[in-house]
């Protein structure tokens, strides 16, 4: 279904104002960019995160005290799925030296990094190898690569500008110097980046970079890297197991505090069983899945926070999760394609973003926190109400992609975001000749699990790596640092259990007494007796259905 | 939540059939989110829900017609009396590599999978592809041994298995190419240089007393040094070199 004749009416008036903007464009006169001390105003009143009563201090745990959003902490203030005194510790079901949580980017290159380092690998995921948020990252990732224009140093300022200063100083540096490296590593085990004829890697810009230093490989960055790194794996099935459609969902420590393993979760059969190991990852990414304020969301259908309400349960702090990012352009018409990513490459080729009169009202590339907050500003009735009307009843801005054929070349969106040209033309839309309507949408965790520069958490023996650890990225993310914080990370991670683990040698007595007390203190705070964690799969199922599932929860031959 | 089916009108529904079992769900839905209206919670065959996994890979069939056709079920909307059923995993052939040790040669894809020169040309494969890749194009390129030609032709596959599913000579399509990709990109595809500068130029510590300096600026100053940072410009070429070269 093509746009309808309401949407075609207002096309017209992006239509009008176009060559005018291509021509700015290409006298590289940008809209201006707001200024550092311009930024505070519009994120405290239009930002999601400044929302009054939308965030909760959570009550037990070790970090009691801390307000983040209410979803989140519902799910930390929950009971264990498992009664820990029914589980049966004396006999593993499975036994490695390091067992990978999530099978993400970060839970792959960890388990690549940890089998090449001598270890024996287990991968329990949730869902398929590869299915994740890093499948689904388009628009690149970042590395200052290029001799002579781009260095770590500006990287890291970058970084830190991004993420309100507050990142923390020893993740970023770590991040930032292992970046060359990382993309070299994809690089050799046969990732298909965008390349100039003699292998020079095609770069650009992305929101909130100095220097054009995201690499890519056409719209499907992450989908290449996910593929690929996957691929890999699945040639060392000597050293590296893979169970799917088992997450883990507790932590199991010994006697002496350290970890030992996990218990996981056959979602098809439903038995439980205990999975032995010495050092543990937690790559279980992020979290959009629970759709905070009720937000629509870009992520995987897997993204629902196991790891980190594993992790607290076993007394790991967190850290940066008062703020969110919401992406500033998710789809929001056609309705099929509501909350899907349309990457921030659009914008770094060039396309403005218009507002109902087909004028500019932001700059394009301003870090995603800030961008989002001024397109919600601009459709806001509170704002300036100049939001686009979608046919379902929403507001949206215009993402102007024919510009970019006007700039770069005829053939220029086909060919640089097959992905995306394909997705729409499935709607009868022709994204290289009309706009996208899109609003910001869920898109990332950017906090997470406290982890030092060796993706060790206060556990010993228990790591993270992705998406679920916090800290590198502040408070906010940058556009192309995701895909690099999964890779730097999960190799160091890898390679790190690895050692850990080899030094280690035999673990103590397994326990879950852990969990039991964390049962007992949520008791004493008088909360969570009615929910249970963590919750695995978001559920849309039809609610008129589960009314009438009568016998959901008892036990016999049916259930 | 935003996304749950039953937050739609009801007004126009229509029956579909999965796996032979009928469902009245509203017209507007895609297949996915049409099963969830009836009240299923996808376990297995659901993924991204944005067309890229290749978790939700579905054949079907319009009721007036003997005809199969594909697509995702994230991806497709539903069709009043349709029958339909998600391919959720194929048990397609792998074959393990050494990439390191490989030089990007046909020969090297047909030793590891001799199979390809089974085909016979049906097209079965790409008529079954969610993603309108011409897959028996490229699985004539691999017999050719033209590697580079399978990485460019299968650049968007999703890995969903379709093309295996309908292939009468059970060709493993997907794995062929990915492998050709890999091959390509890795062995026939100049290496990046400057990649190769810098990660030298890292190890041998030519950014630490930059970087060790950035990181014990007060706030303000790290404000400061931000704001002042040179930018590249929008429309510039590779070649673009910043006044102040001082930091790299």
């Amino acid at each position: 279904m093509p746009y309808p004749e309401s949407i075609r009416a207002l096309i017209e008036k992006v239509e009008k104002t176009r060559p005018a903007r291509v021509e700015r464009k290409k006298r590289d006169q940008e809209f201006p960019a707001l200024k550092l001390e311009e930024r505070d105003p519009v994120l405290r009143n239009f930002h999601p995160d400044f929302i009054e009563g939308t965030r909760r201090e959570i009550k037990i745990g070790p970090s009691k005290g801390y307000s983040i959003s209410n979803e989140m902490v519902d799910l930390l203030e929950a009971k264990s799925r498992v009664n820990p005194d029914l589980v049966n510790l004396d006999k593993p079901d499975y036994e490695t030296d390091v067992l990978v949580i999530g099978a993400g980017g970060a839970g792959t290159a960890a388990a690549i990094l940890a089998a090449e380092n001598g270890a024996r690998v287990l991968i329990a995921t949730k869902l398929r190898h590869g299915d994740a948020n890093t499948m689904m990252a388009e628009g690149g990732i970042q590395a200052a690569d290029k001799v002579g224009k781009d260095s770590p140093y500006f990287h890291y300022l970058d970084i830190l500008g991004g993420g309100h200063f507050a990142n923390d100083p020893e993740l970023v540096y770590t991040m930032v110097s292992n970046a060359p490296d990382a993309l070299r590593w994809l690089e050799g085990l046969g990732a298909s980046f965008s390349k100039f004829e003699d292998g020079t890697m095609k770069t650009m810009h992305g929101g909130g970079t100095s220097r054009k230093r995201m690499h890519y490989a056409a719209d499907i960055t992450g989908a290449e890297i996910m593929r690929t790194i996957r691929d890999e794996a699945r040639n060392h099935t000597d050293m590296i197991d893979v169970v799917e459609f088992c997450p883990a969902v507790e932590i199991v420590l010994d006697d002496a505090g350290r970890c030992a393993g996990a218990i996981l979760y056959n979602l098809e059969t439903g038995e439980y069983s205990f999975a032995r190991a010495s050092a543990v990852i937690i790559a279980t990414g992020g979290s959009g899945r629970l759709h905070i304020q009720d937000f629509m969301t870009t992520n995987h259908y897997g993204a629902t926070a196991d790891g980190i309400v594993m992790a607290y349960r076993a007394g790991v702090p967190i850290s940066f999760l008062h703020t969110v990012q919401y992406h500033p352009t998710g789809v929001v018409f056609p309705e099929q394609a509501e909350g899907i990513l349309i990457t921030e490459k659009f914008r770094g080729a060039g396309a403005n973003v218009l507002n109902v009169h087909g004028e500019q009202f932001v700059y394009e590339r301003e870090p995603r926190d800030v961008e989002a907050a001024c397109i919600i500003r601009e459709c806001s009735p509170k704002g300036r109400g100049n939001g686009v009307p979608t046919p379902t009843g929403k507001f949206g801005v215009w993402l102007d992609s024919p510009m970019i054929d006007m700039l770069k070349g005829e053939g220029t969106v086909l060919k640089e975001f097959p992905g995306k040209h394909i997705l729409f033309r499935r709607f009868g839309i022709d994204i290289s000749k009309e706009p996208m309507l899109i609003h910001p949408t869920l898109h990332y965790q950017n906090g997470g699990l406290d982890i030092n520069s060796t993706c060790e958490t206060n556990v010993p023996g228990l790591y993270a790596a992705g998406e679920v650890a916090g800290g590198i990225h502040g408070e906010n993310r940058l556009m192309g640092n995701s895909l690099l914080d999964v890779i730097v990370f999960g190799r160091i991670a890898g390679a790190a259990a690895a050692a850990y683990s080899e030094a280690t040698g035999e673990i103590g007595r397994p326990t879950l007494e852990h969990v039991r007390k964390y049962n007992e203190e949520l008791k004493t705070a008088g909360v969570g007796a009615d929910r249970i964690a963590p919750m695995l799969l978001p559920d849309y199922s039809n609610p008129e259905v589960r009314e009438k599932q009568l016998s959901k929860d008892y036990f016999g031959t049916l259930s | 939540m935003s996304e749950n089916a039953a937050n739609r009108s009801v007004d126009d529904l229509v029956p579909i059939f999965f796996m032979g079992k009928r469902y009245m769900v509203p017209s507007s839905l895609t297949i996915q989110k049409a099963l969830e209206y009836a009240g299923y919670q996808h376990v297995r065959g659901c993924g991204c829900r944005g067309g890229i996994c290749g978790a939700c890979g579905t054949v079907y069939r319009d009721p007036d017609s003997y005809r199969l056709q594909v697509g995702l079920a994230c991806q497709t909307v539903v069709e009043s009396g349709m029958h339909l059923m998600i391919l959720p995993y194929y048990p397609g052939n792998r074959a393990e590599f050494d990439i390191d040790e490989m030089q990007g040669t046909g020969g090297e894809v047909a030793a590891l999978y001799p199979e390809i020169f089974k085909c016979i040309g049906c097209n079965a494969c790409t008529q079954a592809c969610p993603m309108d890749i011409d897959v028996m194009h490229y699985m004539a390129q691999a017999i050719r041994g033209d590697i580079k030609g399978v990485a460019e032709t299968s650049f968007d596959c999703i890995m969903c298995g379709l093309c295996a599913s309908r292939c009468p000579a059970e060709e493993v399509q997907f794995n062929v190419a990915i492998l050709s990709r890999r091959l390509n990109a890795r062995h026939l595809t100049p290496r990046a240089k400057h990649l190769e500068k810098q990660v030298e130029r890292v190890a041998a510590g030519e950014f630490e007393e930059s970087l060790r300096e950035l990181m014990g600026k007060s706030t303000d100053d790290l404000k400061q040094l931000y704001r002042d940072r040179e930018a590249e410009p929008q429309m510039t070429e590779d070649d673009w070199k910043p006044q102040d070269a001082r930091y790299v």
